[in-house]
């Protein structure tokens, strides 16, 4: 058995369309294409009308969209429909009614002529030679030098890819012994009777006196505390000690992807991350219940001071977040 | 009304009047009779005293409420102690309609309450009267209008309420079926009975941690975004890249495929 080999088709027939054979038709795509710019040009007169006769703060109602500014909703209208129906009505007009005989265009060669080839290196060599290039060694050294700086400064600008590591900066937070919880928005420091039973608290730490509390402070200081029945606790003693009258304070930064961890449900005591789902039981010193997260959210241990304000008796046992080459975790 | 008269001739002319005829009398009827009763149950509110609201409450406790909620509000299974919970946490259970609750799912439902105002306060008397609890409030008690801050309101809800809520009060998801309900078209009493009581999965946001001027901050912010118009178009939903990215993705995309298949093909 041979194989026989697939002859070339060659260009399919062509087609003639129907305005071509049929006047009518020619005449109502000709209606057609007119129709096109004509709403076009209306889609003109209403971003026209927009920009003159709307004023910029008129609301309007509709249904799907809610109420909404008039003025920017006609404008952007106006201009849309502006624009995309002369594309369309040209598009069209091309489409149906102008020339649709097929043409082969052979491709022409890429390379210039030899004259032309000559003559340019000439023209070249002429003009380099008038310049003065090969006299003039000053501009020429001095070209080179500046030429060569101004390619070495973005190379200086990769020294910093490797340089400086962040050490132990992603280790420490501001909270020390003796740090006072203060809350979020608002620094008013806490007392334990201030924590109903089944209420939370965005805390801050209070920061010496002096410094100000920039975002990436914010970033590794939050805290969230917690208050439940101290008997729904499940914890070891050392656990335990950390917490205060049912009080317990967790790092806020889930230590997966380091998501503020926030979203407590009262019912059945347990944190969620909003971004992963990752659910950690708030009665197991955060142990991961569910999601990704690897390990369970570092506690606070706390305590009062002699005023009775809520305040950090240790820093964290372990760094907050998620994980890093250098982090120090069981 | 020549017009018109001309209809008369027509065989579903009788039908389709007295159907309307019907159905206005009906409409008229029924919003009289809320009127009137939403009326008459705020002017008892007002004139009742205590005693009498507690006795009332107690007789429509031991009716609605005590099948799962115990003759004495002591709470059984999955129903909680009503004991020092306060009538607060009443008004707002059960004057959004989420007890009585309709079955035991994972979650109470917000739906048209069953008791009215007045029914509403004796409950709450007879359940403020066990033991202290928070105090319910009247809408006219908190001067949100006048004393809030929608600024810091914003701030505080962004740190307190919107990982549950969502950034603009939306609501959201939370595990196995229950959720953070939306903040819209909520009686400004009763977010502030929630963040006091702390009704269901969420926490108590107590006075000490959120001050009641903190509180009335946030329920302005709410109120604000609840009345704010969306001036960047559809709101589609306002929660964020999931709506605008489906949005963009079958709508956009599919508009552009159209666009792109009207280019190419050949005219006939």
């Amino acid at each position: 058995m041979s194989l026989q080999p697939i002859q070339d088709p060659g260009l399919p027939t062509h087609v003639h369309r129907k305005a071509d054979t049929d006047p009518k038709a020619a005449k109502r795509a000709e209606q057609q294409v007119a129709l096109l710019f004509l709403t076009s040009a209306l889609g003109t007169i209403l971003f026209i009308f927009s920009y003159v006769g709307i004023p910029q703060d008129q609301l309007i109602f509709l249904p799907i969209l809610g109420t909404t500014n008039a003025h920017q909703l006609f404008l952007g209208l106006g201009l849309a429909i502006s624009l995309f129906f002369i594309g369309m009505g040209a598009v069209h007009w091309a489409k149906t009614l102008m020339p649709d005989h097929e043409v082969v265009d052979v491709r022409k060669e890429q390379r210039s002529k030899d004259e032309d080839r000559a003559a340019f290196v000439a023209t070249i060599k002429e003009q380099g030679a008038t310049a003065g290039l090969g006299r003039r060694t000053l501009i020429k050294r001095t070209l080179g030098l500046s030429l060569g700086l101004a390619g070495l400064s973005p190379l200086l600008m990769l020294r910093d890819c490797s340089a400086e590591l962040p050490g132990d900066e992603l280790a420490q937070t501001n909270w020390r012994a003796g740090t006072r919880l203060l809350t979020d928005p608002g620094d008013r420091p806490i007392k334990p009777g201030d924590l109903e039973v089944g209420a939370v608290a965005q805390v801050l730490p209070l920061l010496p006196a002096g410094r100000k509390r920039t975002l990436n402070d914010i970033a590794k200081d939050a805290l969230l505390l917690i208050r439940i029945r101290p008997e729904e606790f499940n914890l070891d003693t050392e656990r335990l000690s950390w917490t205060y009258q049912g009080i317990i304070a967790f790092s806020k930064i889930c230590s997966h992807m380091g998501c503020a961890v926030a979203l407590y449900e009262q019912s059945t005591k347990h944190l969620l991350c909003p971004c992963h789902q990752s659910t950690f039981d708030v009665t197991r010193a955060a142990k991961v219940i569910f999601g990704p997260a690897a390990r369970p959210l570092p506690q606070l241990p706390i305590s009062v001071d002699s005023e009775g304000y809520l305040v950090a008796s240790a820093p964290f046992n372990e760094a907050v977040g998620p994980s890093y080459w250098e982090r120090d975790s069981e | 009304m020549a017009r018109l008269s001309r209809y008369r001739e027509h065989r579903f002319f009788r039908p389709v009047l007295l159907a309307l005829g019907l159905f206005l009398a009906g409409a008229l009827f029924t919003a009289g009779k809320a009127a009137a009763e939403s009326m008459e149950s705020k002017a008892l509110v007002i004139s009742a005293d205590k005693a009498t609201l507690i006795k009332e409450g107690k007789e429509i406790f031991a009716r609605g409420c005590s099948s799962c909620h115990g003759l004495n509000a002591e709470g059984a299974g999955a129903a909680p102690s009503l004991i020092g919970v306060g009538s607060a946490s009443v008004d707002f259970q059960v004057g959004t309609g989420r007890m009585p609750m309709a079955d035991m799912s994972q979650q109470a439902v917000r739906k048209p309450p069953v008791y009215d105002e007045y029914e509403t306060a004796a409950l709450a008397e007879y359940v403020a009267s066990l033991a202290p609890g928070p105090k319910a409030l009247t809408n006219e008690e908190i001067a949100w209008e006048r004393d809030g801050n929608a600024a810091s309101g914003g701030t505080l809800f962004r740190n307190n309420c919107a990982m549950c809520h969502n950034l603009a009060g939306q609501g959201g998801a939370l595990t196995q079926g229950k959720y953070a309900p939306t903040l819209m078209g909520v009686e400004p009493r009763h977010i502030y009975e929630a963040m006091i009581t702390g009704p269901q999965a969420m926490p108590v946001f107590g006075d000490k941690v959120i001050t009641p001027a903190e509180k009335l901050d946030i329920i302005k912010w709410i109120k604000e975004v609840e009345s704010e118009p969306s001036l960047g178009g559809a709101t589609l939903g306002r929660v964020g890249p999931v709506t605008e990215g489906l949005l963009a993705w079958t709508l956009g995309l599919g508009a552009l495929i159209g666009v792109a298949v009207w280019l190419t093909s050949k005219a006939r």
